[in-house]
C-alpha cells in the first residue's frame, strides 16, 4: 500500500472502563472502496465518529490525508464528507437553502456555489425538487440529498455509516446506483453496513471489525460474495441480520 | 492502584489533628471567649458561621482549580477533586447558612433577609446544587467529567462577579469582618484580644477540617471506582 | 435515471479536492453570518420558535396582572421585575429547543463535521438566539407601555434590555449546549442557568428600576456598568469554553 490516504495506527478508544477499540490498525490507499462490517458494539460506529474528527481517540495515531487527528481536525475536516443513517439537513430549508448554507460552512468560493450546488442536486436527481422543504421528501431522497451534501465540498475521503438504514428497495438501488459513481469519481469510500451482499457488490475491499480490532481484512476479489456470510459467522461469532 | 501506608498514615495523623483542633476550638468558643458585648451569646456562632464559610470557599475554589486543570490534562484525579470539593463546600455553606440564621433571628429579628451577602450565599449554594443536577443527568462519563468542570469554572465567575457587587455596593447590614471597608462601623464587632484569637483558632480549624474532608472524599470516589472497574472486569469474564 | 446523466465538471474538480488553495479553516465572521443566516430562515419559515415564545410572553404578563391586582403605584415598582422574569422564562424556551433541534436531527454533527472554528459556532448559534430573546424583549415593552400604563421606551431603558439580554443569552447558548446531553434537559436547563445568570438579572432589575422611577442617575448608572462587565466576562468564559462543550 504506497499511497494510504487514511492511515490508523493502535487506535485505542475508551468509554468509561470500557474498550470499545482495542489497538486497531488499518491502512485504506487513495480511491479504495472499503466496506467494514460487524456487530452492533464492534466499534464500528466509534472509529467512522474518530476519523470524522467527531470523538477524540483515548490513544493511538490517526492520520487522514497526511494530517494528524486531533491535533489538525480542521484541514481533516475539509476534505471529508460524511453521510449517517440521520440526514443532518434542516427540515424546514429547501434542498438549495441546506445546501447553499453547507457551502458556506466549507468556504466554497461565493462565485462558484450556485454552480456548484446546481451540479451536485442535478448528480443526486434532485434539481427538479431544489426548492422544496426536505420535510416534503420521502426518506430515500432526503438521503440522496445527504449524499449532496457530503460531496459539495469535492473531499477526497467519504465516510459512510449504514447509510442504508431506512431505506425501501427502490431508494436502496437508487443509492448504490449512486455510491458506485461517487466511487468511481476516484474517492476514497469507507461505508460501515450491516447489509453483507451490498457491501460485498460496491466494495474493492472488505474488513470486519470485531471486538474493537480488524478480525478479517481481504480484498473482494478474493472473497466469494456467496461464502461472506459463513465467514463473518466464523470472524465474529454472530450472524447477521441479513 | 493502592495507596502508600507512608500517605495513609499521614492522613489518619491529620484526621485525628483535625478532631482535636475541633474539640478545643469548640471549647475556646464557649468557654475561653466571653459573651460579645452588644450580641450576648448568640455572638458565640458566629466563629462556626466564619469557619465553615473558610471550609466552603475553599472547597469551591479546589473545584474551579480542579476543572481548569481537568480540562488541560483530561485525568480524572482532577474530577474526583472537583466532585469532593463541591460536596465538602455544600455540606459547609449549609452550616454557614443555617448559624447565619440561628443568629440574625435575635440579632436582627428574622431568619432571613435578601440582603446581597445573604443572597450571594443562597445562589452560590444553588449554583453548586445546580452542579450536582448535572452530573447525576449526564450518562456518558468522559462527557460528564468535561461539562461538571466546564459549569464549576463559570458557575464560579458568576459567584466572583456577585462578590464583587457586593464590595462595590456597601447597602448591606451584614456585619464586615475582613477587608477595608466604607460601611459604617456600627455593624462591625468590636475585636477584643480574645475574640481575635478565637476567630483565627476556628479559622485555622475549619482550614485543616476542610483539607481532611476533601482528601477522605477523594479516596473514597477512588474506591468506588476501583470497585466499578472490578465488576466490570468480572461481568466480562463471565 | 436523471443522477448519472448529469455529472458535468466535478471530475476534475475531486482531483483538485485536496489543492492547497483551499484554506484550512472557513473565515470567522463567514461562519457566524451562516448559522445565523440558517436560524433566521429557518425560523422565518417556521416561526414554531418565536410564536410559542410570544405566546408564553403573552400568558405570563396576563398572569402577572391577574395575580398581582396593582394599583398604579405598584405597578410602577414592579414592572421592572416582570419584565425581566418574563424576559428569561421565555428566553429559556427558545434555548432549550434552539440546540435541541440541532441536537436530534443529527445537524449538530453537521456543524461539527465542517472546517469551522467552534467558537464562530457558539457565537452563531447565540446571535440567532439574542435576535429571538429581542424580539421578545420588544414585545414585552409594548405590552407593559401599555397595559401598566408606564412608558418603557426610554433610551437608557432599552440599552439595559439590550445588555441584560445579552449576558442571559451567552451563558443560555453555553449551558443549553451542555443540557442537550441530559436526560432531563428541559427541567435541567432553568436549573442550571438562574443562578448562574442571577447576578445579570439583579443588575439589570436594579438599574430598570432605577430608570423607571427617574431617580438620578448615578444613582443606577453603576449597575449598568457592572452588567456591561458581567457581559464581557461571560462572553470571554464562554468562548473559553465552548471547545470543550462541543468536542468529544
Amino acid at each position: 500500500m504506497t499511497h494510504a490516504i487514511i492511515e490508523v495506527g493502535k487506535l485505542v478508544k475508551t468509554f468509561g472502563v470500557n474498550p470499545v477499540l482495542r489497538g486497531l490498525d488499518l491502512d485504506v490507499p487513495r480511491g479504495q472502496f472499503l466496506t467494514l462490517l460487524g456487530p452492533n458494539g464492534s466499534g464500528k460506529t466509534t472509529l467512522l465518529r474518530i476519523l470524522a474528527a467527531l470523538a477524540r481517540p483515548t490513544s493511538g495515531t490517526v492520520r487522514i490525508g497526511g494530517w494528524d487527528l486531533p491535533a489538525e481536525a480542521s484541514q481533516v475536516r475539509a476534505q471529508l464528507g460524511v453521510v449517517s443513517h440521520l440526514p443532518l439537513l434542516y427540515d424546514t430549508l429547501t434542498a438549495t437553502e441546506n445546501l447553499m448554507f453547507f457551502a458556506r460552512l466549507y468556504d466554497l468560493p461565493a462565485g462558484e456555489r450556485g454552480d456548484r450546488i446546481e451540479a451536485v442536486l442535478r448528480r443526486v436527481g434532485l434539481w427538479r425538487r431544489a426548492n422544496d422543504v426536505v420535510q416534503t421528501y420521502s426518506r430515500g431522497m432526503q438521503q440522496r440529498l445527504a449524499i449532496a451534501r457530503a460531496i459539495l465540498h469535492d473531499p477526497a475521503v467519504l465516510l459512510l455509516d449504514e447509510p442504508y438504514t431506512g431505506l425501501d428497495q427502490d431508494a436502496a438501488a437508487l443509492l448504490d446506483e449512486l455510491l458506485r459513481e461517487v466511487a468511481i469519481a476516484g474517492r476514497t469510500v469507507l461505508m460501515t453496513t450491516h447489509d453483507l451482499r451490498r457491501g460485498h457488490a460496491l466494495a474493492d475491499r472488505i474488513a470486519i471489525l470485531s471486538r474493537g480490532k480488524i478480525a478479517f481484512d481481504r480484498l473482494t476479489d478474493e472473497v466469494e460474495a456467496d461464502t461472506l456470510p459463513a465467514l463473518y459467522t466464523d470472524v465474529t461469532g454472530t450472524v447477521t441480520t441479513r | 492502584m493502592s495507596y502508600s501506608v507512608q500517605r495513609t498514615n499521614v492522613l489518619r495523623a491529620i484526621t485525628y489533628g483535625a478532631l482535636a483542633l475541633f474539640v478545643a476550638a469548640m471549647i475556646m468558643n464557649l468557654f475561653y471567649v466571653g459573651p460579645e458585648r452588644t450580641q450576648g451569646e448568640v455572638q458565640r456562632v458566629f466563629y462556626i458561621h466564619l469557619g465553615s464559610f473558610l471550609g466552603a470557599f475553599l472547597a469551591f475554589g479546589a473545584t474551579v482549580v480542579a476543572g481548569i486543570a481537568y480540562l488541560r490534562t483530561r485525568n480524572t484525579k482532577w474530577d474526583t477533586l472537583g466532585v469532593a470539593g463541591v460536596e465538602i463546600g455544600l455540606g459547609f455553606s449549609t452550616i454557614t447558612i443555617l448559624t447565619g440564621m440561628a443568629w440574625a433571628r435575635p440579632i436582627w429579628n428574622t431568619w432571613w433577609t435578601w440582603d446581597p451577602r445573604l443572597t450571594s450565599i443562597a445562589i452560590m449554594w444553588l449554583a453548586y446544587a445546580a452542579y450536582m443536577m448535572l452530573r447525576a443527568g449526564i450518562e456518558d462519563p468522559e462527557r460528564r467529567r468535561r461539562f461538571a468542570a466546564v459549569y464549576g469554572i463559570i458557575a464560579f465567575a458568576s459567584l466572583l462577579y456577585t462578590v464583587i457587587i457586593i464590595r462595590l455596593r456597601p447597602d448591606t447590614i451584614h456585619p464586615v469582618v475582613a477587608g477595608p471597608t466604607q460601611a459604617d462601623p456600627e455593624g462591625s464587632f468590636e475585636v477584643s484580644g480574645r475574640i481575635r484569637d478565637t476567630l483565627f483558632f476556628n479559622l485555622f480549624t475549619f482550614a485543616v477540617i476542610t483539607v481532611v474532608l476533601v482528601w477522605h472524599r477523594v479516596r473514597l470516589q477512588n474506591l468506588l471506582d476501583r470497585t466499578e472497574r472490578r465488576k466490570m472486569e468480572v461481568l466480562a469474564e463471565l | 435515471m436523471s443522477a448519472s446523466a448529469e455529472h458535468t465538471q466535478s471530475e476534475a474538480q475531486v482531483q483538485a479536492a485536496a489543492s492547497p488553495r483551499r484554506r484550512a479553516m472557513t473565515p470567522y465572521l463567514r461562519t457566524v453570518g451562516a448559522i445565523v443566516w440558517k436560524d433566521l430562515r429557518a425560523e422565518i419559515r417556521s416561526r414554531e420558535l418565536i410564536n410559542s415564545m410570544i405566546l408564553f410572553t403573552l400568558m405570563t404578563v396576563l398572569v402577572f396582572s391577574l395575580a398581582l391586582e396593582l394599583d398604579a403605584d405598584a405597578r410602577q415598582n414592579i414592572v421592572a421585575g416582570v419584565l425581566w422574569v418574563t424576559i428569561v422564562f421565555a428566553g429559556i424556551l427558545g434555548l432549550g429547543r434552539s440546540l435541541a433541534s440541532e441536537k436530534d436531527r443529527g445537524s449538530l454533527d453537521a456543524l461539527l463535521l465542517a472546517p469551522i472554528a467552534r467558537s464562530a459556532l457558539f457565537f452563531g448559534k447565540m446571535i440567532g438566539n439574542l435576535l429571538f430573546v429581542l424580539v421578545i424583549a420588544f414585545v414585552l415593552l409594548l405590552l407593559l407601555t401599555v397595559l401598566f400604563n408606564v412608558t418603557l421606551f426610554k433610551p437608557y431603558l432599552v440599552l439595559m434590555v439590550l445588555l441584560g439580554s445579552i449576558g442571559f443569552t451567552t451563558v443560555g447558548t453555553l449551558l443549553s449546549s451542555m443540557t442537550v446531553h441530559a436526560r432531563a434537559r428541559e427541567t435541567l436547563l432553568p436549573i442550571l442557568l438562574l443562578p448562574v445568570v442571577l447576578p445579570i438579572l439583579i443588575s439589570a432589575v436594579r438599574a430598570s428600576t432605577g430608570i423607571l422611577d427617574e431617580m438620578p442617575s448615578e444613582d443606577w448608572m453603576p449597575w449598568v456598568q457592572l452588567l456591561a462587565i458581567a457581559d464581557v466576562i461571560f462572553l470571554v468564559a464562554s468562548y473559553a469554553l465552548f471547545d470543550f462543550v462541543v468536542e468529544e
